[in-house]
């Protein structure tokens, strides 16, 4: 095995990537957009500025992150609580490590200059609908370039509409949107199966995950049943299983 | 402690260390896994990954949701295991929810 996770060869970059790529954003768009409205909303309720919003998304771009951070955010900034908000943030968005790990394979070929903006807009579906293209056999970088263009495009219109507007829109809840995400998170499980041997290690993942959080407080469990999940699929299948099946 | 006006600039030095810590992590699982060999495990181990972050991430909130959002969630899992259409799958997940919130 010359190249083990590299199914179809060396990354390439195509007009039909993107377009497909902005297919597969679609179903992402209405999750993203209340979630970027709601994270605008925040900003404007704690008080940041503009300009201060427009900075926050543009150059830290992690809505739970941000979310947990200005749940926290003091009156008047110290040093202490920099530290804080950083090591909030950290863990927030440890999953992202792990993404960006799984993302390597594909990647590495790629110069430094297109990999690390990739990396900088990484968000979590834009990543599951990178991994599910790989995961059948593709390599078009397109396709991920696309969904992280439309995705930050998205997330910067949102944010502002509920930093400006956010008073105006009532009851996202009425209309089932606050579940578009975790809605389209869990349609993506079915073209991610390969078989029971995988749904073990995935069902490993939500119990470890379901149990982290009853007894850890935070954002541990996303990370914590990730991990036991990766580690249960790695050790689960024998070292000579067959190479995977496109679904 | 330094010469940074926290007072004038503390908001921006708070948005700049979330934005340096954000990115060393989005950047650092790439930065690693140039330095570790890809063996056949670890590859597995990545492949799993995505569908165990879905599981992680998606299971907590169900139990912590109504029960119109587990039927949604089962709804739209179904449609896109029957007609592997993800725009339809969502729109339908998203329909169910609202109507069952409509109802009850």
């Amino acid at each position: 095995m010359a190249e083990p996770s590299a199914p179809s060869g060396a990354p390439i970059w195509s007009r039909e990537g993107w377009r497909q790529g902005f297919r597969l954003g679609l179903p992402v768009l209405a999750g993203m957009s209340l979630f970027g409205i709601a994270v605008g909303t925040t900003s404007a309720r704690i008080g940041l500025d503009v300009v201060d919003m427009l900075l926050m998304n543009v150059f830290v771009y992690a809505g739970i992150a941000q979310m947990v951070a200005m749940e926290i955010w003091p009156q008047t900034m110290t040093w202490g609580a920099i530290a804080t908000l950083a090591l909030v943030v950290a863990v927030v968005n440890s999953r992202l490590l792990l993404m960006s790990a799984s993302l390597q394979p594909w990647f590495a070929p790629l110069p430094g200059w297109q990999v690390y903006p990739l990396l900088y807009y990484l968000t979590d579906p834009g990543w599951l609908i990178a991994m599910r293209y790989r995961g059948e056999g593709g390599r078009d970088l397109g396709v991920h370039g696309a969904t992280t263009v439309l995705f930050l495009a998205m997330w910067l219109v949102a944010v502002c509409a509920g930093y400006f507007l956010g008073s105006l829109i009532v009851h996202p809840q009425r209309y089932g949107l606050d579940l578009a995400m975790p809605v389209f998170f869990a349609v993506m499980l079915v073209p991610l199966w390969r078989g029971p041997r995988r749904g073990i290690a995935w069902a490993i993942a939500g119990a470890v995950a379901l149990a982290v959080q009853h007894f850890v407080p935070g954002w541990w469990f996303i990370v914590a049943g990730s991990i036991a999940g990766a580690l249960a699929g790695g050790f689960l299948e024998p070292d000579d299983a067959p190479a995977r099946k496109p679904s | 402690m330094s010469g940074i006006d926290l007072d004038r600039y503390g908001v921006w030095v708070a948005i700049a260390v979330m934005a340096v810590v954000t990115f060393l992590i989005r950047a650092g699982g790439f930065w690693l896994m140039g330095h570790v060999p890809l063996t056949p495990r670890l590859r597995r181990m990545l492949e799993v990954l995505p569908g165990a972050v879905v599981m992680a991430t998606v299971l907590p909130l169900m139990v912590r949701g109504d029960l119109a959002s587990v039927i949604a969630i089962g709804a739209a899992v179904l449609v896109m295991a029957l007609r592997r259409n993800d725009l339809l799958a969502v729109f339908c997940g998203l329909a169910t929810v609202a109507a069952l919130r409509a109802i009850f």
